[in-house]
């Protein structure tokens, strides 16, 4: 999960240059898998860890947020891969999610396995992700930003229009299905906990999300996520390396597309309803401003900035609400604080949180000969 | 050689944490007793000896808060009114409300927050078609009461599947049957076309109209919310002739029939339902949509549509006195809206249902309570509910009256009916005279 994908290659080493290893530093770089799936799946083993044990240790409403955090992460993440590497920016991915979450609402109501339904879920966003990636290939910019606009605001129109299959503006009730036998018990004999609902799904979404963000990692580390790179930083010059420009942007945007898939159908079963007021236009600005918080183009940055769209505006209404404001004013108080927030880090650390981090640390750890890295968010 | 060491150490790191984690655990499940608990009949969570907690979701930003956001601040006055007088059998009424922005998303989040975590007794009031049915389910599910949803849809009524969920107001069957048959009655030449919001609502409204129109209607058209383009709808209804428009629609779609009829110059008599004909808020829409050309709601003048509270322009209603002297002392300085007295009257019904569960009052309870009395709970709305064990619908019926000027006048008395063919009625009644205080009295003693 907290793969940071890497601007280059070679960041791994440079820390260590020039100092004696340490005996744990030594005892670390010895266990460090050299190859880049086994350091990933080690990563994901860690997440998993960390994930139980948040899980098991906070109460059910803590368990909910988290589920909700669950599919904002992936869906940011599915997006940071493709504004960070690719370079093509998308206000379409909430109505990308919306078609993840009424799939599952049509298919689960039919007995098919919970699991099943988020990888058919995926399947069809991403064959609509090839259709949008194609029309958005030949564009650039405020073009492609206003055509997937466009998309964003077409899409939940769909189900109103056809009322019958989908609910119309009341919603498509999804079923939100319950924990199996087997799961509850492996909880309890794990932490003597009972699972609840909220818990369950807390599970599911974070287990999705973790194989995805190591699917995500891996390709980013792959020659695929070179490409994209290559793409992103000078069409011409990769044009000069032989790579053809559209194939691989229509790619990006369909494993982009997939994730939002995945995201939605998470949404849904969290959510237990698909309806179209879901998923408007602040749904996929919302995304797009997780992505920039945490960081453009990092995995680790997408999970911090759904963190954010989920944890910052109850804490901040409640705050609002023990200085003495009134409801009203405290709940016109989150968005507010959101609003300041992403202006400040756009003025103050436009690489997120984690490219100022990273540029810091860089700063810091290179000789003062070797001018700081700080590539993240170029596009 | 190097790299099947490193193998076996990570397994034996991966292995050592399961151990430690199960060593927190408890390694299986004791075998006698199945546990559940929690949800049992007794439940009283968010009650202790002087405090209940109530909990609700209403869009407070966003592009449906205009209005709606106002009924909570009602609420809120009604009960810290009710707890200056010494609150409901000593206790004292926590009233929590949420924004959810009328995004179903968000009100699954907040109402998980409301149950979850503030732990609230019941959720009372919970605004909008939508977004009340992302939390229904779950609701019900952890046997929260879920009293007197604030929509006119006919999902509040499953007391088999939905069992905590009761209505409120007169779902837009009973509303459209009541209109219908009046304009049966007083304009039985009529050429009759409806316009009707693309959803639940209009189906609902549409069945009921049905019943007494249907050799009169001559066009039938819809709109979709968010399209703000009726144009084509306007043009079709007047191609028809028809001479009477029946509108089932939110309260801007009000003003945009208004002034496309002005621009088409097309003046059929209109008849609204309740939901699209607040005189203020469809005042300030017509102002705002036409850029400061009309600038008074003289175009409403003449439009009949129906009522079933007491109206905020009106202050010849001792219940509108009442709610206006509790404003006065626990409003947050704004003037009193009839939003706001729609918030003070599901306030009081929260206060009326929680005196007939008694003085120890259960989860369980409370429906129970409400199942049991809730047809002879009387208060400032004009006809009974239709609560029994069998049916959770709201209100039964409504009062037929046409805008003139600033206010209103009746023409007809309070009628009322239920959903399907049941028959319509005079409610026979009359107003309910208001309780001391504007506080309900146990309506069981």
């Amino acid at each position: 999960m907290a793969t940071p994908v890497r601007p280059t290659e070679k960041a791994g080493s440079a820390p260590r240059s020039g100092r004696e290893p340490g005996r744990w530093a030594g005892l670390a770089a010895r266990l460090r898998p050299r190859a880049t799936f086994a350091r990933h799946a080690l990563l994901a083993l860690v997440a998993l860890v960390v994930v139980v044990l948040l899980l098991e240790l906070t109460g059910p409403f803590r368990n909910s947020q988290f589920a909700t955090m669950s599919y904002y992460a992936i869906a940011a993440a599915g997006l940071t891969v493709l504004t960070g590497l690719n370079g093509q920016i998308s206000l379409g991915h909430g109505a990308l999610m919306a078609v993840g979450a009424y799939t599952a609402g049509l298919l689960l109501p039919a007995g098919i396995p919970l699991l099943v339904v988020l990888v058919i879920a995926a399947g069809v966003t991403a064959v609509v992700g090839v259709i949008v990636g194609a029309a958005a290939s030949r564009l650039k910019g405020p073009y492609l930003a206003g055509a997937t606009l466009a998309f964003a605001v077409a899409v939940p129109g769909l189900a109103i229009h056809f009322d019958e299959a989908l609910g119309g503006e009341q919603g498509l009730a999804v079923p939100s299905p319950r924990a199996p036998e087997w799961f509850a018990d492996a909880v309890y004999f794990l932490s003597a906990n009972e699972t609840s609902s909220a818990k369950y799904l807390a599970y599911v979404g974070w287990t999705v999300a973790i194989v995805a963000f190591l699917l995500l990692a891996n390709l980013a580390a792959s020659r695929i996520g070179r490409i994209w790179r290559a793409v992103r930083d000078d069409e011409v010059a990769a044009e000069l390396a032989g790579i053809r420009l559209s194939p691989v942007r229509v790619l990006a945007f369909t494993v982009s597309a997939a994730c939002a898939g995945l995201a939605g159908g998470v949404l849904g079963v969290v959510v237990r309803l698909a309806a179209p007021t879901g998923f408007t236009i602040v749904l996929s600005i919302s995304l797009l401003t997780a992505v920039v918080l945490g960081g453009l183009g990092s995995l680790f940055g997408a999970v911090l900035g759904s963190a954010l769209l989920v944890f910052l505006p109850p804490a901040v209404t409640n705050l609002g609400a023990s200085a003495g404001l009134s409801d009203v004013q405290s709940a016109q108080l989150a968005p507010f604080v959101y609003g300041a927030v992403l202006i400040l880090v756009i003025l103050l650390a436009p690489g997120g949180v984690v490219g100022t981090v990273r540029a810091r640390w860089h700063a810091r750890t290179t000789a003062p000969a070797e001018a700081p890295e700080e590539r993240t968010g170029r596009s | 050689m190097r790299r099947s060491r490193r193998v076996r150490a990570l397994v034996a790191l991966a292995l050592g944490a399961v151990l430690a984690l199960a060593g927190c655990g408890a390694g299986g499940r004791p075998d006698s007793g199945s546990g559940g608990g929690g949800q049992s009949e007794g439940s009283t969570v968010g009650i202790t000896a002087d405090s209940i907690k109530v909990g609700s979701h209403f869009p407070l930003t966003g592009v449906a808060a205009p209005g709606y956001s106002e009924i909570p601040t009602g609420t809120k006055a009604y009960f810290d009114w009710v707890n200056a007088h010494g609150g409901v059998n000593g206790r004292k009424i926590d009233y929590v409300f949420r924004d959810d922005a009328y995004n179903p998303t968000q009100t699954s989040q907040v109402v998980n927050e409301l149950v979850l975590q503030d732990q609230v007794f019941a959720i009372l009031g919970g605004l909008g078609t939508p977004t009340h049915g992302a939390v229904v389910d779950f609701l019900n599910t952890e046997g929260v009461p879920d009293l007197f949803v604030s929509s006119g849809s006919l999902l509040w009524d499953q007391p088999q599947k939905h069992p905590m969920t009761f209505g409120w107001q007169p779902d837009y069957e009973v509303e459209a049957k009541i209109l219908a048959d009046h304009v049966a009655k007083t304009f039985p030449q009529a050429r009759v076309g409806l316009f009707l919001q693309n959803d639940d609502v209009g189906t609902d409204a549409e069945r009921g109209i049905r019943r007494y129109l249907d050799k009169q209607i001559v066009a039938v058209e819809r709109y979709t919310p968010g399209n703000t383009d009726i144009g084509p709808q306007m043009s079709a209804l007047q191609a028809a002739n028809a001479d009477l428009v029946i509108g089932f629609n939110v309260p801007s779609y009000t003003a945009l029939t208004q002034l496309q009829g002005q621009k088409l110059n097309y003046k059929p008599q209109w008849v609204y339902s309740n939901i699209g004909a607040d005189p203020v808020l469809v005042g300030s829409l017509l102002g705002r949509f036409s850029q400061g050309q009309v600038t008074d709601n003289a175009l409403l003048n003449g439009i009949i549509t129906d009522e079933y509270l007491p109206r905020a322009d009106n202050p010849a209603d001792p219940w509108t006195a009442q709610f206006d002297a509790i404003w006065k002392a626990h409003g947050d300085g704004g003037a009193l809206s009839n939003f706001r007295i729609f918030g003070m009257s599901q306030g009081y019904a929260f206060v009326q249902a929680m005196l007939a569960a008694g003085p120890n009052p259960t989860r369980q309870g409370l429906v129970e309570a409400i199942e049991k009395g809730g047809t002879q709970f009387q208060g400032p709305w004009a006809a009974p509910y239709r609560f029994t064990a069998d049916k959770h619908s709201g209100m039964s019926g409504v009062k037929v009256v046409q805008v003139t000027g600033q206010t209103t006048k009746a023409l007809t008395p309070v009628r009322t009916t239920s959903n399907g063919d049941a028959p319509i009625q005079d409610e026979t009644a009359g107003e309910t005279p208001v309780p001391p205080n504007g506080i309900p009295t146990n309506p069981g003693a």
